[in-house]
């Protein structure tokens, strides 16, 4: 297997070369970074290309690296990260793109060239704001109709910001501040390296 | 001329045929549907936020509440993801108890999904048929679990415990006789895998009489044979995985190409379409059943045979045996560790997916060496076949859409998220 994704790697650096930000081989998975500006292209090679041969998108999600390591991250906040499969030659790959812009984020949408990603498409940017130019149809998907906001970053509060409920005195359904606190029974912490080790006393 | 226009309906969201709350805009031409534009979410519960809120071994329960109908398949990969992350393996013993449950939940899966697609299409009576046979495989889940459905069986490292040596018994009671209970407890005197020896043993018989019901039943064939016909190029193009993909004629399952658990310690056959319609995915579908009836087999063959561990020793994962958590110190204190604060997880990513029976389930996880994940991503394999709905269902009757959405094997859980 290991030698498989040696090949696939080489393959990648001798193709693509500088477009490649950077290329990681890790836990058995290759990832590839790219540059926005190339990502489309880089894409479509990867599924044209007989040597390439990712026919299938599996997958694509939205990340918001903006409390990575709890505010040690020094890059873009926003990602978009694909997962590519290849049948023909029994391989996957990951290709994370970076968005340029913080505040109004956008990538290029590569629905031209798998119409799977569509609805991932959508989803990111109905949860991360993530802006495909290119796609035809970015509506929201899976929050209500008239959601405002992207609730998967990482500034949304888990509880939201609004509630939902019937009102007897007006008759009908209305949206009011939540009533709820978030509550944090396990806090989050992240550990040095060194930790519980008794060689570092 | 009269003015002729597109007629829209709306399909919905509380159709029965609509495998819980699928909203579908439907625009028709007459009965000809012109163009589906699936309206999702109504079931979203944002696991993937949550998950980021709770530690690894916490989420492992709402796995089971994604695709509610295949639950310890979903929990699988969770667990892999989670130990490929963290460079642990699993105890043979584990993977083979893995292997022989995820394939019971195939079974469960499909027994849901042939009783239900029947239904939809009209044929009432599979799905009495069917859950005759869920009900055993649910017990199993209850004996091994505890809990009929949302087992939270597996976790990281292998699975909570060993397979226990006797079944939950009947009862006498108001409704139940002496002599009824005595019957039912009849394959029930001997361990877990006894019991399901038994069960691999008339199952055969059971899958025979849905062939007799459904196969070359005319109405059945009249109402799926080409009907949703996907070509293997477009399958692709849609990013289809699973029995989807396999109707379409390519051979392609994750248990053959990238094996997992003990896959590649026992012997099936991946059975492949030709035509890509309807019908070819129901024979697709059945005859997996019988081959996860086959792998069960050998796996309680192995299991009897091999006892041992089934969960990692690694007590920074594991939790370790209450007996040695009450007389050492240091697996106190792991016990401690681990109950209050969880396992820290290396940075890093990492995706890990299952041949799951609706198609390829991943996990995808970033962590950041936290106690939590910094994020987690379900890639379920329904949400993008339903994406190809609008695809399939182009041109065809209203009614079929139906049967496409039955033959889709639709479950909401695991497309709202």
């Amino acid at each position: 297997m290991s030698a498989k994704l040696e090949t696939l790697s080489q393959n990648l650096q001798s193709h693509f070369g500088d477009k490649l930000k950077s290329l990681k081989l890790a836990l058995g998975e290759v990832t590839i970074e790219v540059g926005a500006d190339d990502y489309l292209s880089v894409m479509t090679a990867l599924r044209d290309e007989p040597k390439f041969g990712f026919e299938e998108l599996i997958d694509l999600c939205g990340v918001d690296y903006s409390t990575y390591g709890d505010g040690a991250w020094q890059g873009r906040r926003f990602a978009a990260v694909s997962h590519l499969l290849s049948i023909q030659n029994n391989s996957r790959l990951r290709v994370r793109v970076f968005a340029e812009d913080d505040e109004f984020p956008s990538v290029a949408s590569v629905t031209g060239v798998w119409k799977s990603v569509n609805w991932f498409e959508r989803e990111a940017f109905d949860l991360y704001g993530i802006a495909f130019v290119g796609h035809d149809d970015l509506r929201r998907i899976l929050t209500d109709y008239g959601f405002i906001g992207h609730p998967f970053r990482k500034d949304f509060p888990i509880s939201g910001h609004v509630e939902m409920r019937y009102d007897p005195d007006q008759a009908r359904v209305i949206y009011q501040p939540v009533t709820i606190e978030p509550r944090e029974n396990t806090p989050r912490i992240v550990r040095e390296d060194t930790y519980g080790d008794p060689a570092h006393g | 001329m009269a003015d002729i226009r597109n007629f829209t309906l709306n399909f919905g969201p509380q159709h029965p045929a609509a495998h819980g709350v699928l909203r579908l805009v439907l625009e028709l031409d007459g009965e000809v549907v012109q163009r589906a534009d699936p309206h999702i979410g109504l079931l979203h519960r944002a696991t993937e936020k949550l998950a980021e809120t709770r530690t690894w071994v916490q989420s492992v329960p709402y796995m089971d509440r994604l695709d509610y109908v295949s639950m310890m398949c979903n929990e699988h990969a969770y667990c892999m993801a989670t130990e490929r992350l963290l460079g642990i393996e699993v105890p043979e013993r584990g993977k083979y108890i893995r292997t022989m449950f995820d394939e019971v939940t195939r079974i469960l899966n499909h027994l849901l999904w042939i009783g239900c697609h029947a239904l939809d299409v009209g044929a009432m009576t599979m799905a009495l048929y069917t859950f005759r046979e869920r009900e055993d495989l649910m017990d199993a889940y209850e004996a091994v679990s505890g809990a009929r459905m949302h087992a939270a069986y597996y976790r990281p490292g292998g699975v909570y415990r060993d397979l226990p040596d006797r079944m939950p018994q009947y009862q006498e009671s108001t409704w139940t006789s002496a002599k009824k209970a005595k019957e039912l407890n009849d394959n029930r005197s001997g361990s877990l895998l006894d019991f399901l020896e038994d069960f691999t043993n008339r199952f055969p018989n059971y899958h025979s009489e849905y062939h007799t019901l459904l196969t070359d039943n005319r109405i059945w064939k009249q109402r799926l044979v080409n009907v949703g016909v996907v070509t293997p190029e477009r399958a692709l193009q849609m990013g289809f995985t699973g029995a989807m993909l396999r109707g379409s004629g390519i051979a392609w399952d994750l248990r053959k190409k990238q094996p997992y658990a003990a896959y590649d310690k026992v012997d099936f056959d991946v059975p492949v379409g030709v035509n890509g319609d309807s019908y070819d995915r129901y024979l697709v579908r059945m005859e997996e059943m019988l081959q996860s009836n086959r792998i069960i087999k050998q796996c309680i063959d192995w299991l009897r045979k091999n006892p041992g561990p089934v969960i990692t020793e690694n007590h920074k994962v594991a939790p370790p045996p209450r007996e040695s958590m009450k007389s050492n110190m240091e697996e106190l204190i792991h016990h401690f560790k681990l109950f209050t604060e969880g396992i820290h997880i290396p940075p890093g990513e990492a995706y890990a997916a299952v041949e799951h029976p609706k198609g390829e389930f991943g996990i995808y996880f970033v962590s950041d060496g936290a106690n939590k994940p910094y994020r987690m991503k379900i890639r379920a394999p329904g949400y993008v076949h339903l994406a190809g709905m609008d695809e399939m269902s182009r041109g065809h009757m209203i009614a079929d859409v139906v049967t496409i959405i039955g033959s889709q094997d639709i479950v909401f859980g695991e497309i709202d998220r």
